[in-house]
């Protein structure tokens, strides 16, 4: 937790412009991190560095980086959400059956799905509980309910989505326009809208956003419908590449999640998130699990830890400038 | 009548009674069948989930953001470190738990590294380290095969009248624990910590070594429940641990240790410990599927700590 630089007006000008450098500095590591794994691959391979190639490298970063758009949602109400990975894998069990065979039913089902997620937000705001522990109880809910629509793995993805998933746009890959797009409509909507500033308050003062007279269950009920929608649109564009489900498909995408956030530039509490950073994130993290160990000849035991690793060397990164910025 | 009304405004009775209804559901059920063992088997199974929940009650109270996320890794990591380090062999039962022991304390001790020079929140630290600890786990286990001595398995399943030998020792454990929270420095530092960090600092508390301490110790807990865990089920597994991380947060906040830090309850841990193993009994008697069983643990952990409520949490 680093605090917020306070401008004290007896700072001088090179000391505020160390601590603007710093400020830029900070805000372009993920932007860093990202181009680092790209040019480690490169170097190691540099045929992947092409339309195919960014293609097949990337093409489960779209899942990732919605999931982590879901958990910056929560993140940014000060909550942490530990059921977005049981619940992407319930969303993908019902897209590859009910959405499928009734899809009117699975609309349904879907939409009732972030309806219970707003429900969550209400009564973790109503009722004052750790976030962890119900979203933590309610990953056995979700984990429970894909075993009861999907018990043994299989079903199909609709034809729509699979046709969505599979599209080849011209020069650029379809991952890299989809998580531009996923990144431009979240930041616009968070960043530059006015209900926007109120969402990322009720973070950043609650206290203060009372006072004005600003809804706190409002805008906790909005935030994690927030993250339903994500969780429901990653768990569709997952069973649209994998063309099939399976109850664990998304279990571990609750970690995967709060590491996208995290190394995007997102801080715990204050409300302080960055959806670009999150998509840039969740991106670094699905280049560099498998296909940067790959052409490493690292054995695939070390992906995981090749997450932590990532996430350590960012956050020292960090500590090193916030340093500065002091 | 006074006696009662005060007992009942312990925070640890709730789970107690919690534990005591779903095992006369139970047994409602069955007619009175198997009442004795199914004390025995939740008995031997809480065992498990106390000693890991005793750590993270003591990580939890140091207050908010305080949770030790790396647990099921760790125990993953350390039942394969003592199956390995014992060998099979009777006579190195006890450098084997040491082993785990100093690999679960070591993994403590990084996570308070981490979090310390890095600054950053436990629960990333913890995840972190957790993912890292999971590939090391994964890379070092491949294959493990070892059974654990006999000694060590008869050891961990060792019964006196149908009261599991483990269970009596994690008793005498817990009160310890207790002991430790409610009268000792190092307890009541914690305590202080949890309920304002900056007051405990400024009353000459060591903030930083109280804090690593806890960290070591919640670790070094989770490497002896890997061991047990071996022990029990008879081989180590990466995925031993797994259910330990629900389980270890959901009996601290069950068992009525506040989640905003600065307040504990050790007999409340042992209540939601057994309340969870027999509620788990219940359904498989019940003979429901496992999606089902999934779900309605999930919603009653969910109901449990509605109906608790939060308290304001101080940040």
């Amino acid at each position: 937790m680093t605090a917020t630089p306070i401008d004290n007006g007896f700072k001088g000008s090179a000391a505020r412009n160390a601590a603007a450098r710093a400020r830029l500095l900070r805000a372009l590591l993920p932007a860093l991190s990202l181009a680092l794994v790209l040019a480690a691959i490169a170097w190691l391979n540099p045929r992947a560095i092409s339309y195919f190639g960014f293609s097949l490298m990337l093409n489960l970063a779209i899942p990732i980086a919605l999931a982590t758009i879901a958990q910056m949602f929560v993140i940014a109400g000060n909550e942490l959400d530990l059921s977005i990975g049981t619940f992407v894998g319930f969303v993908g069990c019902v897209t590859a059956t009910w959405l499928k065979d009734a899809p009117l039913i699975g609309v349904l089902i879907l939409a009732g799905s972030i309806g219970i997620y707003a429900l969550l937000g209400a009564l973790i705001h109503l009722r004052n509980l750790p976030s962890i522990v119900v979203t933590l109880g309610m990953s056995f809910v979700w984990q429970g309910l894909a075993i009861l629509v999907l018990p043994k793995p299989g079903g199909k993805a609709p034809d729509w989505l699979l046709a969505i998933m599979s599209f080849k746009p011209l020069f650029i890959p379809f991952p890299i326009i989809a998580a531009l797009l996923i990144a431009a409509v979240v930041h616009f909507g968070l960043m530059r809208t006015s209900y926007g500033v109120i969402l990322r308050g009720s973070g950043g003062n609650p206290a203060a956003l009372r006072r004005a007279g600003w809804s706190l269950l409002k805008t906790k009920i909005v935030l994690f419908a927030l993250a339903g929608l994500f969780g429901v649109l990653s768990g569709m564009a997952l069973i649209g590449i994998t063309t099939s489900a399976d109850a664990n498909i998304g279990n571990g995408y609750t970690l995967l999640a709060i590491a996208g956030v995290i190394l995007g530039g997102g801080e715990f509490v204050g409300g302080r998130v960055s959806p670009i950073g999150a998509v840039i994130g969740a991106l670094t993290l699905a280049l560099a699990a498998s296909p940067l160990l790959t052409f490493m000849h690292i054995p695939p035991d070390w992906q995981v830890a090749a997450n932590g690793a990532i996430l350590i060397i960012v956050l020292a990164a960090r500590v090193l400038i916030s340093r500065r910025e002091r | 009548m006074a006696s009662l009304k005060t007992l009942l405004t312990k925070p640890w009775i709730w789970s107690f009674a919690g534990a005591l209804l779903v095992w006369l559901a139970t047994i409602a059920f069955t007619g009175g069948y198997g009442a004795g063992g199914m004390v025995t088997a939740a008995l031997s199974l809480a065992v498990f989930t106390v000693i890991v929940g005793v750590g993270q009650m003591f990580v939890i109270t140091l207050g908010p953001g305080n949770v030790d996320l790396s647990l099921p890794a760790n125990i993953g990591l350390a039942s394969a470190v003592a199956m390995k380090v014992m060998g099979g062999s009777d006579a190195m039962i006890v450098v084997g738990l040491l082993a785990a022991l100093a690999c679960g304390a070591a993994i403590g001790a990084i996570n308070y590294l981490l979090i310390w020079a890095l600054r950053i929140p436990p629960i990333i630290a913890t995840l972190s380290a957790s993912f890292i600890i999971q590939s090391v786990d994964i890379s070092y286990g491949r294959g493990l095969q070892i059974k654990p001595p006999p000694g060590f398995a008869d050891f961990t399943n060792w019964q006196v009248l149908g009261i599991p030998v483990l269970a009596m020792l994690t008793v005498l454990f817990t009160i310890g624990a207790a002991i430790a929270l409610q009268r000792m420095i190092y307890g009541r530092s914690v305590l202080a910590i949890g309920q304002n960090i900056r007051a405990a600092w400024l009353a000459g508390v060591n903030v930083g070594r109280i804090r690593f301490l806890t960290y070591t110790l919640s670790g070094a807990l989770g490497g002896i429940d890997g061991a047990l865990l071996a022990g029990y089920f008879r081989g180590a597994n990466v995925d031993i641990g797994n259910e330990y991380l629900l389980a270890s947060i959901a009996v601290v906040v069950i068992g009525g240790t506040s989640v905003a830090g600065g307040k504990a309850n050790v007999p409340g841990v042992w209540g939601a410990a057994l309340f969870l193993v027999l509620l788990l009994t219940m359904l498989n008697t019940f003979g429901v599927s496992a999606g089902v069983r999934l779900l309605l643990t999930g919603l009653i952990i969910v109901g449990v700590i509605t109906a608790a409520g939060g308290e304001k949490a101080v940040r």
